[in-house]
């Protein structure tokens, strides 16, 4: 019996609980399994200097190509930051080569269906037209999913979670096999910065209670969640300088041309906050949520433990 | 063949304009617009003078064709005597009644006079296009979007995303009674006697009955083939063919050429008026439809427009009694209403604005919906913005776009962005980063302009800081503030828009070519 037909014959029992409990087990377990996929070289590999789609793929050959995280039949779903009813060239949503690029190679590892959404802050069907990542991931043969309704959200617990003990995530992630994480660097009014760990915002339903109860402990209560992505690939080919997460002009906006890839999504923010440190004065300890991460063993801050590959275009 | 075309045009541009009403995935081009655009008072408020010499001289040579086919309540009324005929099962008898001049002209001199004072309600609540549009918006599309729903819950379920769930939202309880109301009642009367409403209460109805007098083109009995038999009166929706008397009275004849097609001899016919004097000639009947009037029952009348107006003022009673408790507490901070984009001043908008509620149903953010009292009197079921829901977005100019009668101006979307709607307050004692000292942002977050915008506060931690002039008052800090039981941020409304200056930022030349790690 496949795992579909189990949850769908679980659901027929009627125990729409049980549902959720068994989706979680089973994540669990993808879990475990994804870890002993990953065979790579580098712990974190960071590319400068070319196009989105270019830099994507010189980062994931150093990773050894994406069947190492990627498994034949996986039902993945790729999470870009789509928050904004704003054009790539604003940089408030990731760029859509780039995750074009990523479904390609998602399809090639052999996925069996690749889904993108975001929770969106702009109207969704503004945001996923204009940031032309609908367009994008459609072409590239993905299915693009709404998340405007609650209705679209299942609630899973957060045992490890301080302030946020439970939360609603996006069915898209929670029935996947798979997910990756592909944020764009910017700005943040209220959490400084916004990188792969407050990406996750965009897969939650109540993004209030975050705000409401101490945002940077929040997000970094909410890495917790036990379903890690396969990879974060932070897209800052541009970044958001000032007036983020949404920008105000192309004056908040720079042509960075960067691109980092881990599976240690700590690591990886606290290598993106210093490249935007250049930029802009980003002190990481600004960033409260990267300490808060360290603390609940979601990954490291500590850079020069990792193997980091560097690269230029 | 004549009654063929105009239910095909009828049906046609009925299904257009409700569709259009409908459509919230934007499947209709917004080139329907021009489906309200076409309306009469619609025209006559936007001064589109195009539109109304059309009108008007489709009357004078047509006769009521825009009753008939154009008007999307008269056609309502129409469905509504058609499935009458069809549940009832007998046959449909319409008879010849007097005009009711009086009343038809004291309320469009009514409507006019009130309009003159300001008060635009009255021909709001008349004219028919707007009166149907608040009945799409309020009746129908809360039923359109359900069944939407519906689909998209069997869709989804196996894992087909072409349908997508939408929210349905109360909007006031003020316009949907008014709206019930307006179903119930033109319901009512076009289920017993077809078109009363045309020929009783509507201003426009009474205003192209004046025109459609002087049509060239009427119906007319042709004398020597007419055998009285009355069956054209029976089928007359207007009531206004005396068959015994052989007299039309073309004041209230909506051109539905139902008379023509079911008389048997070929005896009427729509045709340039002649200069044939009427020859009285007498044939006797072989069958008469005709029937005597029957005495009428002046106790049910009055019963029955007792009960109309008590309904309504029950309706506002209950509108009233049902809304004041419920509305909710941070509702009542704000003084003046926050106008939808393009509004000008209260003025203009409260002159123009007839509640169709096109805005209502177009707004993708779902951020207008009717006033109750906030514009006072005269604005009751005039549309104000709202942030329960979501937030005026920066880009979107869809309001002022449909707007048939210019009540909210069009704006380019360069025009927009510089349009102030209302300006922001901020509360410090409501916030989360004074009250609980921990990082949010969520305002600044969503604010186009930066009005508010994250200063340094303590540590690491920083609080909004606002700038009101440069405030355009979409909400959006307003609709996402997450400080319970009371928001920190809050947009106030003005009573006239203001044009904001936003600075041009110079781009600092920045190049990274450090991994900086």
């Amino acid at each position: 019996m496949d795992r579909r037909n189990f949850l769908k014959a679980v659901a027929l029992t009627g125990a729409a609980v049980t549902t959720i409990k068994d989706a979680d087990a089973m994540s669990v377990l993808t879990q475990s399994f994804q870890t002993t996929n990953a065979a790579a070289k580098y712990d974190m590999v960071a590319v400068l200097g070319g196009e989105p789609e270019a830099m994507f793929r010189k980062a994931i050959a150093e990773l050894g190509g994406m069947k190492n995280f990627i498994s034949k039949g996986d039902r993945v779903c790729v999470k870009p930051n789509i928050g904004w009813d704003k054009t790539p060239e604003l940089a408030a949503n990731t760029n859509p080569k780039l995750v074009t690029e990523i479904i390609k190679q998602c399809f090639d590892a052999g996925a069996r269906e690749v889904t993108v959404f975001d929770h969106t802050c702009d109207d969704w069907r503004k945001c996923y037209a204009n940031s032309g990542i609908e367009a994008a991931a459609k072409a590239a043969g993905a299915k693009v999913v709404p998340a405007h309704q609650e209705s679209y959200y299942k609630s899973v617990s957060l045992p490890k979670g301080r302030s946020l003990k439970e939360a609603k995530i996006h069915q898209a992630i929670v029935d996947s096999d798979k997910w990756i994480n592909v944020p764009i660097l910017k700005n943040h009014g209220g959490a400084q910065l916004t990188i792969s760990m407050k990406n996750y915002m965009g897969i939650v339903w109540d993004r209030g209670f975050f705000h409401a109860n101490d945002l940077q402990q929040c997000i970094a209560d909410v890495c917790t969640y036990a379903k890690r992505p396969v990879l974060n690939v932070v897209d800052a080919y541009r970044l958001m300088k000032t007036s983020g997460p949404r920008g105000k002009s192309d004056a908040d906006v720079v042509l960075s041309k960067g691109l980092f890839i881990s599976q240690d999504i700590v690591a990886v923010d606290t290598a993106a906050a210093n490249f935007f440190n250049q930029a802009r004065e980003m002190p990481l300890d600004k960033v409260g949520h990267l300490a808060k991460g360290e603390q609940l063993g979601v990954g490291t801050m500590n850079l020069d433990k990792l193997n980091i590959r560097r690269v230029r275009i | 063949m004549l009654k063929k075309i105009r239910v095909t045009i009828s049906v046609l541009l009925f299904s257009l304009i409700t569709l259009y009403f409908l459509d919230f995935s934007g499947f209709l081009p917004e080139s329907f617009s021009v489906l309200t655009d076409i309306q009469f008072i619609p025209a006559l408020l936007a001064l589109n003078i195009i539109i109304l010499i059309a009108l008007v001289a489709l009357t004078v040579i047509f006769g009521r064709v825009y009753c008939s086919s154009i008007c999307p309540m008269g056609i309502y009324q129409d469905i509504v005597a058609w499935f009458s005929k069809k549940i009832l099962k007998k046959k449909k008898r319409y008879t010849y009644s007097k005009a009711k001049n009086v009343l038809r002209w004291s309320v469009l001199g009514a409507t006019i006079i009130a309009f003159l004072f300001g008060f635009t309600f009255l021909v709001g609540l008349l004219d028919p296009y707007g009166a149907y549009g608040r009945l799409v918006t309020h009746v129908f599309r809360p039923a359109y979007l359900a069944g939407n729903n519906f689909l998209e819950a069997i869709f989804s379920s196996f894992n087909n995303y072409s349908f997508y769930k939408v929210g349905i939202y109360s909007l006031g309880v003020s316009s949907i009674i008014i709206a019930l109301i307006t179903l119930l009642v033109i319901g009512f009367l076009a289920w017993k006697n077809g078109r009363t409403y045309c020929n009783t209460i509507c201003p426009v109805g009474t205003t192209l009955g004046f025109l459609s007098r002087f049509s060239l083109f009427k119906i007319q009995f042709i004398d020597d083939k007419c055998n009285m038999c009355g069956l054209c009166s029976m089928k007359c929706k207007a009531s206004c063919i005396d068959a015994k008397n052989k007299v039309i009275d073309h004041n209230r004849c909506v051109t539905c050429f139902n008379c023509i097609e079911v008389c048997h001899r070929d005896a009427m016919k729509y045709a340039l008026i002649g200069s044939k004097k009427k020859k009285a000639v007498e044939t006797a009947p072989a069958f008469s439809y005709i029937r005597e009037d029957k005495p009428k029952d002046e106790s049910k009348r009055r019963f029955l427009s007792a009960t109309l107006i008590t309904s309504i003022a029950a309706g506002q009673l209950l509108a009233q009694t049902v809304t004041e408790p419920l509305l909710p507490k941070r509702e009542l901070k704000r003084k003046t209403p926050i106008a939808p984009p393009g509004a000008l001043n209260f003025d203009h908008f409260r002159e123009k604005c007839i509640s169709c509620h096109l805005c209502v149903s177009k707004c993708p953010s779902h951020v207008i919906k009717p006033a109750f009292l906030e514009y006072g009197l005269g604005g009751v079921m005039q549309p104000k913005l709202y942030f329960d829901h979501g937030f005026c977005n920066y880009d979107c100019t869809v309001c002022c776009d449909v707007c048939p009668t210019d009540a909210l101006v069009k704006l380019s979307q360069e025009e927009k962005h510089h349009t102030q709607m209302g300006r922001v307050n901020f509360i410090i004692e409501n916030c989360i980063v004074y009250y609980d000292e921990t990082s949010c942002g969520a305002c600044s977050e969503h604010c186009p302009t930066q009005a508010v915008r994250m200063v340094p506060y303590k540590g690491a931690l920083t609080i909004p800081e606002i700038e009101p002039e440069i405030c355009v008052g979409c909400g959006g800090c307003e609709y996402v503030c997450p400080a319970i039981p009371y928001k920190a941020i809050y947009v106030e409304g003005l009573t006239a828009h203001n044009t904001i200056e936003i600075k041009q930022e110079e781009v600092e030349e920045v190049t990274i070519d450090e991994f900086g790690f």
